[in-house]
């Protein structure tokens, strides 16, 4: 992998041979986020399978054609900084990590086992390339701000991503970040929702609605975008339709994605939330995987809808 | 934080004489507030008090001074920039100043995602408000990734008097010196105030200072040289007792000492400003050097500096009269902050008071 994964060139326009090329290998970047948490799940006994996978093309579309960063030198103070807000999706960021060249993918091997690196939720002091940990709810858009701050007292000029899940949304903490990163004009912060519609008790807008997300965040002086969070071409659109103005409205862009997607028995089926597959279950997901999405097919817990392209 | 609020804890009240506790005449009127503010900011005088003897009321001038050579250097409150006296280092610093309005969870991780892209934080607010609402953000965002914030935890105790328990910090001792790679020291006035803010710059890791209500008398003539965080000062020499205290009990420890010395007890006083890593030796040298233990707090009996050398002096295996007096194990009745020293025998006279009882046979 290059040392430099990107520059912050022009992402390839919409219809372009260059863009089928990205989106292509981007496909296979999200079957790679999939079938990892599925291998990495049965080393731990259980894993958190369908909130990882509702943020699969969202990690492969960041870090193979979005952030700018150094692979080989973690602390380059002028990357892109990326916090995982909904740290309980690490099992998929893991191994894009390693593939791009942070760590040796080999470390993976012994994921949650006694001393190893690597747990449920990512620890930055562990962990090349995580640069916030995570795991308790509602920190990361605080933590995100944070580093878009720092960047504006040192004159710096990376970005500060942050993907936080939907039912993440109920912590109060968030909307005090939401309203700091208004007030502050947070411009270089871009924040994304997997709004993947399911908490871990049921549908996010039965247990406590979230909606109208895009309507809050806009009445918060965010600039809003609401995209289908699996459809490559939308997600790199959204990208390339950045502010650029550091002191601009921090920007939001709502995925609307689907739980457990890719994997049609996992989706939007809370039981899934934390689960682990055995025997010919676990050769029958991989395989299912290595094909592509299907589909959507209403869960046991939703509506098809949404993210279904 | 109503206005009333912020004017009351921040500039009013009437000062104290070196010694003595915190005033009765704690009024929070506006107008005091607005009559005593261009003295503050001049560092004269706040109603016949040096600024200079006042902790609180430095931070923001160190801060200031700090940031001048020290470009990491950046500031965040909660609305009390007045208060926390961090207002000395916006009117210097505005690009490295961030109020972060009333939400102190948001203003702790925010400094946190700071820290981890290079900055020295410096986050100031009430000690209620920081150290038990951000308590679970201080351990995950700052001492879990080790990273370099500094809070100002100000209003500490039951300082604020009879603003009520929503007020009151008696509790964070024991919550911050629970928390692993977490700092935890008090600030007995200005000039160790000073002094703590220097040595922050090369802690590797989170700090949390506390600070009393900005009122607190001099203890130290000037900043202490070589002081260094887990390294307890002995200020006086006894054996007949041992006071070990921490904060705003230092002052009326050397008071109740020296009125114990009337009655011809010799005291020990060691100013135990560190809580988290408790300096161990000390304790343990108090124990096998005098004949009895007091520890005193401005904080619940359990679980704050008391409780800390109770674990010490029994591992050791002391067997030494020990004592932990500070605030019962209740919520405080409502009074003036002079009076409720008073009513928990933590001012000079209530202190002599306890140590005369529990050494009498």
């Amino acid at each position: 992998m290059a040392t430099e994964a990107r520059t912050g060139a022009p992402l390839p326009a919409r219809g372009t041979a260059e863009r089928a090329q990205l989106i292509s290998l981007l496909t296979d970047k999200a079957k790679l986020v999939r079938r990892e948490t599925v291998r990495l799940t049965r080393i731990a006994g259980a894993g958190h399978y369908t909130g990882t996978f509702s943020a699969a093309e969202l990690f492969a579309a960041l870090y193979y054609a979005q952030l700018r960063y150094r692979p080989g030198e973690p602390g380059w103070p002028d990357r892109d900084r990326f916090v995982l807000s909904k740290g309980h999706a690490a099992i998929g960021l893991y191994p894009v990590l390693a593939d791009v060249g942070f760590f040796d993918p080999a470390l993976l091997d012994n994921y949650t086992r006694l001393h190893s690196r690597f747990g449920d939720h990512p620890d930055m002091r562990k962990i090349p390339g995580i640069d916030f940990s995570s795991g308790s709810l509602g920190h990361g858009l605080s933590t995100t701000l944070g580093m878009t701050l720092a960047a504006r007292v040192q004159g710096r000029s990376y970005r500060s991503y942050v993907i936080l899940g939907d039912g993440e949304l109920c912590e109060g903490q968030v909307w005090e970040a939401a309203m700091a990163a208004g007030h502050y004009r947070a411009g270089s912060l871009v924040a994304i929702v997997d709004r993947n519609q399911l908490s871990i008790d049921g549908p996010t807008e039965s247990i406590m609605g979230v909606e109208p997300l895009d309507e809050k965040f806009r009445a918060f002086r965010w600039r809003v975008q609401r995209i289908d969070g699996h459809d490559f071409d939308a997600i790199l659109d959204a990208f390339a339709g950045l502010g650029t103005d550091p002191h601009g409205p921090p920007q939001m862009i709502i995925a609307d994605t689907v739980k457990g997607r890719g994997v049609q028995r996992m989706e939007l089926d809370t039981n899934w939330h934390v689960g682990n597959l055995v025997g010919a279950d676990y050769d029958d997901v991989l395989a299912e995987i290595e094909a592509g999405l299907q589909p959507v097919t209403a869960g046991r817990d939703g509506q098809a809808g949404g993210g279904d392209d | 934080m109503t206005d009333d609020t912020r004017a009351a804890t921040g500039t009013t009240g009437t000062g104290t004489a070196a010694g003595q506790q915190i005033s009765d005449t704690f009024t929070g009127s506006e107008g005091a507030s607005a009559a005593l503010k261009p003295k503050d900011q001049k560092g004269t005088t706040v109603k016949g008090i040096q600024a200079a003897a006042i902790p609180a009321f430095v931070a923001g001038q160190e801060l200031a001074d700090l940031g001048e050579t020290d470009p990491r250097i950046v500031v965040l409150t909660a609305d009390l920039a007045g208060a926390g006296r961090t207002a000395d280092f916006r009117d210097r610093h505005p690009d490295r100043f961030f109020n972060m309005g009333v939400a102190e969870q948001n203003m702790i991780s925010v400094a946190a995602g700071m820290a981890a892209s290079g900055l020295r934080p410096y986050l100031s607010t009430f000690a209620a408000y920081v150290a038990l609402l951000g308590c679970e953000q201080i351990r995950t965002d700052l001492a879990y990734p080790g990273l370099p914030v500094r809070i100002l935890a100000h209003h500490s105790g039951m300082s604020l008097g009879y603003y009520g328990t929503s007020h009151h910090s008696l509790e964070d001792l024991s919550a911050m010196r629970a928390i692993a790679d977490l700092t935890v020291v008090c600030a007995a006035d200005a000039n160790q105030l000073r002094a703590i803010l220097r040595a922050s710059l090369d802690l590797a890791g989170p700090l949390y200072i506390r600070l009393g209500r900005g009122r607190d008398p001099e203890v130290y003539p000037e900043v202490p040289a070589g002081f260094a965080f887990g390294r307890a000062i002995r200020l006086t020499e006894g054996r007949d007792l041992t006071l070990i205290t921490t904060g705003s009990q230092v002052r009326p420890c050397l008071d109740a000492a020296a009125l114990l010395a009337e009655d011809g007890l010799a005291v020990r006083v060691v100013d135990m400003h560190t809580i988290s890593p408790i300096n161990a030796d000390e304790a343990i040298a108090a124990a096998t050097e005098t004949a009895a233990v007091m520890t005193v707090e401005e904080h619940n009996v359990t679980g704050g500096l008391g409780s800390a050398v109770a674990e010490v002096l029994l591992e050791a295996g002391a067997a030494v009269p020990f004592r932990r007096h500070g605030v019962p194990d209740e919520h405080v009745v409502l009074g003036p902050p002079a009076a409720l020293y008073a009513h928990y025998e933590l001012d000079a006279a209530g202190i002599a008071g306890r140590a005369r009882r529990f050494l009498a046979p």
